[in-house]
């Protein structure tokens, strides 16, 4: 009951909260924040907002993961950004270019995206673990890189074609695509979303039952004792950092394997961003991150939704900035309080008074 | 330096003698730059090629196309911005402008606006077009490039809304492109500044490196060497395809143009969008001059403290465009829009305000009408 309560308390109030300052915001702007509220969870009936919340919660979900699996190790892969966009470009330009059996086309784009991730996120955990260079650092210099690589190999003189005003790379033929789970005018669910499910798991296996888990969590909470017992924290970070980049690598593929089937000047950038806060919100577990990411995905789609009916979007951003913010808070005012009950608890059961300092008990 | 034999190098005589005035002496500059940061002394105007003949009493065919007696008020104008949206001074204000000309003129029942965001996701953009179009707007203008895929999917979706898109070619029976020969128009910009400039060297800033900017660059610089052979040319881009942060980051348009402006250029001509204030800010900090893009920029209340640099605009009528289609649709005869509004439609040129150009208009409309009349092509790539 109590794991219970510290692990949805702190969302329910961050959420309660950021909903009472946005109306606060709201009524500051002029806008009536009950339809503003009644917009945003009224677009849900409308077909089309349902699936396309759908849609962007399993890019939210994979660039989520990419960011999560650094967090559980402290590595803040800010590179993200970086890494699933260079991925898409490389996984549609050699999509584009094969002529493959169908499934089998579909599978290998996926592997190449995925090694294009982790090359991509070889070059920081390479840097970090012989130069000490911090990924934070690197991985930021590497997202513009990435960016001029991605304009450089989709430019019409290397992978692009031109159509109109935009250049993008050679469409991805039909063997490569993966068919979505179509809901009549209300649009497609990508098929990827079984995949991302399928990631989820295996995040959650490998963290929870596998020895390399195992390691992966005790580095992260004290790199001390486990280098004590023998885990190798260089290889911990490269492996890390590595695997962080290889489900960045597939963050682009919903959208290029599923709808747009080739990757240009118009492709959606930040996802990258969008990850750390998703990760933040879903406290790095697997559930937590999928419940993140239908949340952001379902404020990014009221903002249309609200300029729709005039008012301001940027609320949404105030109300996305709110929740993170108070998410971190209100977990951070949870444990603390858990942790004063908890030593409370145990004073009571060790003695009548509780230990000083001196012989070894906590202020 | 090396330009320094020129001792009868007067800006004066090369702009009231233009098209005749063949500098003898006049040293090709050959170079990287030199330090030579405005004219002075050091540099020597372009030598100038002949300039077509002007059309007989240059008039520019201006036929203002008002209102008439077309009624649209059965029409609810539905109008999705690109990233920016009204009030960006530049080409969503534009668009603005054109359906508020229509409003007043044509008694346009109901409009409504809605904007793109930074970084957002292809279905955004669609929801926004069948969010309007279910809403019973009709027709629902996109503004910008970036909604190509969006009307390309939402278009077929409901026949019975007339959908426009600005800046793209797009086939589909209730689907209207509102396309522009920029590279025309940046063309004249290229001949303005060849003539302008004190070093005979010029700039251009680009925002986003994307084919569509490049048509700019490449007018321009077809332009300058059409008017001067010899002239010397920096070109820069704020940020690579896919970083669209190049058309609102002033701080980036005042570097690059501070490093043309350094070495050695003294007229720059930006595609940058909102960045285009910084170049324009660079340009007065060195003296030089500057032209600006989409609309008549000099006229622009938040760049009222740097138009005096502002020598002109390469206009684009995007305002135009909107309203004659609205007007078109009222009236049910969309055969009649142009094809692309170019030089021959007015649907760019040059603008005069400020009076800068008005010495050398007669050349401008010179290689205008050879533009119109097919004696010159203006290719829409850089070389």
């Amino acid at each position: 009951m109590s794991v219970l309560r510290t692990r949805l308390l702190p969302p329910v109030l961050a959420i309660a909260f950021a909903i009472l300052l946005c109306s606060i915001a709201l009524v500051i702007s002029g806008a009536n924040p009950f339809a503003a509220m009644g917009a945003m969870a009224g677009q849900l009936f409308e077909g089309t907002t349902a699936v396309d919340t759908i849609n962007s919660a399993t890019v939210y979900y994979l660039v989520g993961l990419a960011v999560a699996i650094g967090f559980q190790m402290n590595l803040f892969n800010i590179g993200v950004e970086g890494q699933y966009r260079f991925a898409a470009i490389v996984a549609a330009i050699v999509g584009g270019a094969l002529n493959l059996p169908p499934v089998l086309h579909a599978f290998v784009i996926i592997v190449v995206a995925a090694l294009a991730g982790a090359a991509y996120a070889t070059i920081p955990a390479v840097l970090k673990v012989t130069r000490g260079v911090h990924e934070v650092i690197s991985t930021i210099m590497l997202n513009s890189i990435a960016g001029g690589l991605v304009a450089y190999l989709v430019s019409v003189d290397q992978f692009g074609v031109q159509q109109g005003n935009s250049v993008s790379t050679e469409p991805i033929p039909a063997s490569g695509q993966i068919p979505g789970i179509s809901f009549g005018a209300a649009g497609t669910i990508f098929g990827f979303v079984v995949i991302a499910g399928l990631l989820g798991f295996g995040y959650w296996f490998l963290l929870t039952r596998t020895r390399f888990g195992f390691e992966l969590r005790a580095s992260g909470l004290s790199p001390t004792a486990a280098a004590a017992g023998g885990v190798s924290a260089k290889k911990m970070t490269v492996i890390t950092l590595l695997v962080s980049g290889a489900v960045a690598g597939l963050v682009a593929m919903p959208e290029l394997l599923g709808r747009d089937y080739a990757y240009g000047i118009n492709s959606t950038t930040g996802y990258g961003f969008t990850g750390i806060a998703v990760a933040l919100l879903g406290r790095n577990h697997p559930a937590g991150i999928a419940f993140g990411a239908l949340l952001w995905a379902w404020l990014d789609k009221s903002a249309v939704s609200l300029d729709n009916i005039g008012i301001p979007k940027e609320i949404t951003t105030i109300m996305q900035g709110t929740i993170v913010l108070s998410v971190v808070v209100a977990y951070e005012i949870v444990r603390r309080a858990e942790l004063a009950a908890e030593q409370r608890r145990v004073g009571r059961a060790l003695a009548t008074e509780p230990a000083s300092v001196r012989e070894g008990g906590t202020l | 330096m090396r330009r320094s034999r020129g001792a009868f190098a007067s800006r004066l005589a090369a702009i009231s003698f233009v098209g005749v005035l063949a500098l003898a002496g006049c040293a090709k500059d050959t170079g990287d730059g030199g330090d030579n940061a405005s004219g002075g002394g050091q540099g020597q105007p372009c030598e100038l090629a002949d300039p077509p003949a002007a059309p007989q009493g240059s008039e520019s065919n201006t036929e203002e196309n008002d209102g008439g007696d077309v009624d649209a008020s059965d029409l609810k104008v539905g109008l999705a911005f690109d990233v920016g949206g009204r009030g960006d001074a530049s080409f969503n204000d534009a668009a603005a402008a054109g359906v508020d000309r229509a409003e007043e003129e044509l008694g346009v029942a109901d409009s409504k606006e809605t904007t793109a965001a930074a970084t957002e996701s292809e279905d955004a953009k669609m929801s926004r077009l069948r969010q309007m179009a279910t809403d019973g707007f009709n027709p629902v203008i996109a503004v910008g490039f970036a909604y190509a895929e969006s009307v390309k999917k939402v278009a077929p979706q409901f026949p019975d809304t007339q959908f426009a898109i600005v800046d793209e070619s797009l086939d589909g029976d209730n689907v209207t492109s509102l396309v522009f020969a920029e590279e025309q128009g940046s063309f004249l910009a290229g001949v303005a500044a060849a003539y302008k400039s004190e070093n005979c060297h010029v700039g251009f800033v680009g925002g986003v490196n994307t084919p569509l900017i490049q048509k700019f660059e490449a007018g321009f610089i077809q332009g300058a060497k059409a008017a001067a052979p010899d002239i010397e040319i920096e070109r820069d881009y704020l940020t690579p395809a896919g970083d669209l942060s190049g058309f609102n980051d002033p701080n980036k348009g005042n570097v690059k143009a501070a490093g043309q402006l350094n070495s050695g250029a003294d007229v720059l001509f930006h595609a940058a969008g909102a960045s285009g204030k910084g170049v324009f800010q660079a340009a007065k900090s060195k003296d030089a001059l500057a032209i600006g893009v989409d609309s008549d920029q000099y006229k622009d209340k938040t760049l009222a403290d740097t138009k005096d640099v502002i020598m002109t605009s390469m206009i684009k009528e995007v305002d135009v465009a909107v309203f004659d289609f609205i007007k078109a649709m009222a009236a049910d005869d969309l055969d009649s829009l142009p094809e692309r509004f170019d030089l021959a439609v007015n649907g760019v040129g040059y603008s005069t305000s400020g009076g800068k150009v008005d010495d050398i208009t007669e050349q401008l409309d010179g290689y205008k009408q050879a533009i119109i009349e097919g004696d010159i092509k203006v290719s829409d790539k850089p070389e």
